[in-house]
């Protein structure tokens, strides 16, 4: 029996309230379906599966908000019968009586969550305050109880009711998460600060009549020639590329830098391009403007949302020359593209006026020197100067 | 095509992007970009939604002559003929 539980939903998202489900027991997945829908304050989440199998149970409801870890449904593995997945949760509940209560995490989470032997129960909420709520058309797991174990009474209900329904902020809510990432960030890395101003005026000749020989819809926007470049300059520098968790740097499996794209109304969410690197620059585009509009309309995929090995920003269409980045943990570092703007440029000692970037990195000295990153936005420049390879 | 049905597509086009902005709150014969908070890759699908629409395709060399939303109706009259 294989036991599907709620993925990642990036560094600073420790839980998600279950929306709908894609999927009913009896219905056969494969690896990348979508299966289910969960909101967190960011955005609303696709949540895709990496097993291939048969659904056989939803063990949360829609509605239920869970933190990431949680078993949210139950397959039978690909020859596994009904039978057999039923005696081994047999086999589970017994072992679960006699268990012990598993202690709860050494590292208090900053958004308080349940210990794990609870996760798999509902809220608690007395039957005729469940009755009331359905009855008001209110959602259990908005209502903040104070009966018991955080119960919900039909009394709390009453309240809620009275409060009147709120709107739901999100606004608000991103602004909490992103808080809490960016202290946690400013409180335990050691950053690092580096920057370089790289010339392109080679890249914007070749971009500009590239793009003149496509239509509007093909046309590649010079973040994606940036992005291109630091994806490629990483694989040289793996130091640069991953996470840092319990006290130790796990180097990414693949280059997949998270976009940092601006949300209207304020807000700012780093989705995940998968091997960037290894994306001709048509398909890297492709996926830019694809992911930067579903951003907006907050529907992203789990997988984007969990494993972003570093954050690429390009600030340069507010007007800045100059980024000095803040790393998203668990990533260790942060590379920040300003205007490209024409300035005065030396080439082979002549002065010439050019278009210039500035490209700065902030980086996690628990993990790499300056050294290291020097070499990498140096990289970034040179494979800046013969766009047509990359 | 009339100035009125252009305009009313550029505004079509611009809520597909910015559900938030309202016609009323653009100053005609202001930068388009920073009344809306356009970054390139919003310009970018505008003109994919206005050549979508209207089958105008907008080159690069002409990006700075489309400041305005005064210059955007001038500039697709002249290309609609």
């Amino acid at each position: 029996m294989i036991e599907f539980r709620l993925p990642s939903l990036g560094a600073d998202m420790d839980e998600g309230k279950l929306v709908q489900w894609n999927v009913k027991p009896g219905d056969p997945v494969k690896k990348g379906d979508v299966v289910a829908v969960v909101d967190t304050s960011k955005s609303a989440i696709d949540v895709e599966i990496w097993d291939e199998g048969t659904v056989w149970e939803l063990v949360q409801a829609p509605g239920e908000t869970v933190p990431v870890g949680t078993v949210i449904a139950r397959l039978l593995a690909p020859g596994e019968t009904t039978a057999h997945a039923e005696e081994e949760r047999q086999r589970r509940l017994t072992a679960a009586e006699t268990a012990p209560v598993p202690a709860t995490p050494v590292e208090a989470p900053a958004i308080a969550r349940p210990p794990a032997a609870a996760v798999a129960s509902r809220p608690r909420i007395s039957p005729a305050a469940r009755a009331r709520a359905e009855a008001l058309g209110l959602d259990v797991a908005a209502i903040a109880g104070t009966g018991p174990d955080g119960a919900i009474l039909l009394e709390d209900v009453e309240r809620r009711a009275t409060e009147g329904a709120q709107p739901r902020d999100r606004g608000a809510e991103m602004r909490r998460a992103i808080a809490a990432a960016m202290a946690r960030s400013k409180r335990e890395i050691p950053h690092y600060y580096l920057a370089t101003d790289i010339p392109l005026g080679r890249a914007s000749r070749w971009l500009a009549s590239r793009n003149e020989a496509h239509p509007v819809s093909q046309r590649v926007l010079m973040a994606a020639l940036l992005l291109k470049a630091v994806a490629v300059a990483l694989r040289r520098h793996p130091q640069l590329n991953g996470h840092y968790t319990d006290g130790a740097f796990r180097p990414g499996t693949g280059i997949h830098p998270g976009v940092a794209i601006f949300i209207r109304g304020g807000g700012l969410i780093a989705p995940a391009i998968h091997d960037a690197d290894a994306q001709g620059l048509d398909e890297l585009m492709r996926q830019l403007a694809d992911l930067a509009a579903r951003a907006r309309s907050y529907s992203l995929r789990s997988s984007e949302l969990a494993d972003p090995t570093i954050t690429v920003t390009n600030l340069g269409d507010q007007g800045v020359e100059l980024v000095h980045g803040v790393i998203n943990p668990p990533q260790v570092a942060l590379v920040g593209f300003g205007r490209v703007t024409d300035r005065p440029w030396v080439d082979q000692g002549t002065l010439i006026v050019t278009p210039v970037v500035t490209a700065t990195l902030a980086a996690d000295h628990r993990v790499s020197d300056g050294h290291v990153g020097a070499a990498l936005l140096d990289e970034v420049a040179r494979l800046l100067q013969d766009p047509e390879r990359l | 095509m009339d100035q009125a049905t252009i305009r009313d597509t550029l505004f079509a086009a611009l809520r597909g992007i910015a559900p938030e902005v309202t016609p009323g709150e653009i100053e005609p014969d202001q930068p388009l970009r920073d009344q809306v908070d356009l970054d390139s890759m919003d310009f970018l699908n505008f003109l994919v939604r206005l050549h979508e629409k209207l089958g105008v395709d907008v080159p690069e060399a002409d990006y700075a002559k489309l400041v305005t939303l005064n210059d955007f109706v001038a500039y697709l009259q002249a290309r609609l003929g």
